[in-house]
């Protein structure tokens, strides 16, 4: 199968195979208006089989959302039709407005103007607390 | 940005110290801080009811020369009109030097702490933490047990929605040799986050069990707790537990002589009135150290030194 190389733009390699649309979806590439290509279990030397995501356009992109789903996910700036930075995610120790309180006595989920920040309490179990009312939420991906 | 005590570990166990020391001196000299706080007001901001806490606020900021402002029920705010708690605190910060806040939101004084530019105090959000309270606790045991290490401490009752039970965990994992002892009905157990966070993570051996009768023998302190009604959804689970342990004097006889018995009150039926004869009934001192304690941490936000 081939997938052109992109000029300039984005690479976003070694996402563990299935999870290339939850990155999709939590980093709105549905709003892009450029192409975007999605390639799902290619084969991987180390990984045995990966999903990649090519953004033929320059993005500033959330890291801390890529963090939070996938932190062995590889960031490659591509400039001219070459690699110019290649980024490595972390786990990130604080999220604001990607995940949400599930806590019905929260404030958050009574006033939603309220910024939904999750803090990093266990980096071995990825569990984040709720910054206001410290009801865990264990990382789904 | 100004000092808030959203939660008992914002204080490190030294300023705690320094507050129980403060707290002794008002009690042995009240008058050397009756003119401290002169010209300073405190707001006390309460979305839910309350008597003990709003009361000994007040009480603590008027002993300490200073005047008071706020409302007692958010049906009398602008709360009513649907207000945010972050307009309502800057309005607040606008005309106070130091805000107490209740809440039925658990986080709600952390959210307001982000708009206040004045020192915001949990005086209780939820079923999540009541910092004060625990300051109440840790100076009635520091006056009657003479220290805040070496003993057994048993925590009864609501140890889900037990926000004073939170705290108090929470604050007592950081002093040494204190075994903590659980008694709830399995459907009121102390939550997984607060056992993982304060007694796990620290490897402090606690137990749980249903069974107050047959732990009370090994205790030093018996911390008792309503079950409490406006937790709960269902009223049906309310009705079904809210029972659960009634301290009887019968149920003492196997306690120690020198037991403790705490409570952050109100009670409804935990603690039979009869046992408010016996010498261990440590309730009501405690409530009269929470208006101490609550005057020394004013002082400490405000900068205040006597």
């Amino acid at each position: 199968m081939n997938i052109d190389s992109i000029q300039n733009g984005v690479v976003l390699d070694h996402i563990q195979a299935g999870k290339s649309m939850d990155i999709y979806k939590y980093l709105h590439l549905d709003e892009l208006d450029c192409q975007v290509a999605i390639i799902k279990n290619a084969r991987s030397e180390h990984m045995g089989k990966k999903d990649i995501i090519k953004i033929d356009s320059p993005l500033d992109l959330d890291l801390d959302v890529l963090g939070y789903i996938d932190s062995h996910i590889t960031v490659n700036i591509i400039r001219d039709g070459k690699r110019v930075e290649k980024k490595h995610v972390e786990l990130p120790k604080k999220l604001v407005n990607i995940i949400h309180c599930k806590n019905p006595r929260c404030i958050t989920v009574a006033e939603s103007q309220l910024d939904a920040v999750f803090l990093l309490s266990d980096p071995a179990k990825h569990t984040y607390r709720c910054a206001y009312c410290e009801t865990a939420i264990d990382k789904k991906f | 940005m100004p000092r808030n005590i959203i939660d008992i570990t914002d204080l490190t166990v030294e300023e705690i110290d320094q507050l129980i020391a403060t707290a002794e001196d008002i009690i042995a000299n009240p008058a050397k801080y009756q003119n401290a706080c002169a010209h300073k007001q405190l707001a006390t901001l309460f979305f839910e009811p309350s008597t003990r806490t709003r009361l000994s606020f007040e009480s603590a900021m008027l002993a300490l020369g200073g005047s008071v402002l706020g409302f007692s029920e958010a049906s009398s705010s602008s709360t009513a009109k649907g207000e945010t708690v972050g307009d309502t605190i800057h309005t607040v910060s606008c005309y106070a030097d130091i805000i107490a806040m209740r809440h039925p939101k658990e986080g709600a004084p952390y959210a307001a702490s982000q708009f206040s530019e004045v020192p915001i105090i949990n005086a209780g959000d939820g079923g999540h933490n009541h910092p004060t309270q625990t300051l109440t606790d840790l100076l009635t045991i520091h006056r009657e047990k003479g220290r805040l290490d070496g003993f057994t401490i048993g925590f009864c009752g609501d140890l889900k929605f037990g926000r004073t039970v939170h705290s108090l965990v929470n604050a007592l994992s950081r002093y040494e040799n204190i075994n903590f002892v659980l008694i709830s009905p399995n459907e009121l157990k102390l939550p997984r986050y607060v056992k993982e966070e304060s007694l796990k993570k620290k490897g402090i051996p606690y137990t749980q069990t249903t069974d107050l009768e047959s732990v009370i023998p090994e205790l030093d302190i018996l911390y008792m707790t309503r079950v409490q009604k406006e937790r709960f959804f269902n009223e049906e689970d309310y009705l079904r537990l809210k029972d659960s342990y009634i301290l009887t004097p019968e149920k003492l006889v196997s306690a120690k002589k020198d037991l403790s018995i705490l409570h952050p009150l109100p009670r409804v039926n935990e603690i039979s009135v009869a046992v408010d004869r016996d010498p261990r009934a440590t309730y009501w001192k405690q409530v009269k150290n929470g208006k101490f304690i609550r005057m020394a941490l004013i002082l400490k936000l405000l900068g205040i030194e006597v």
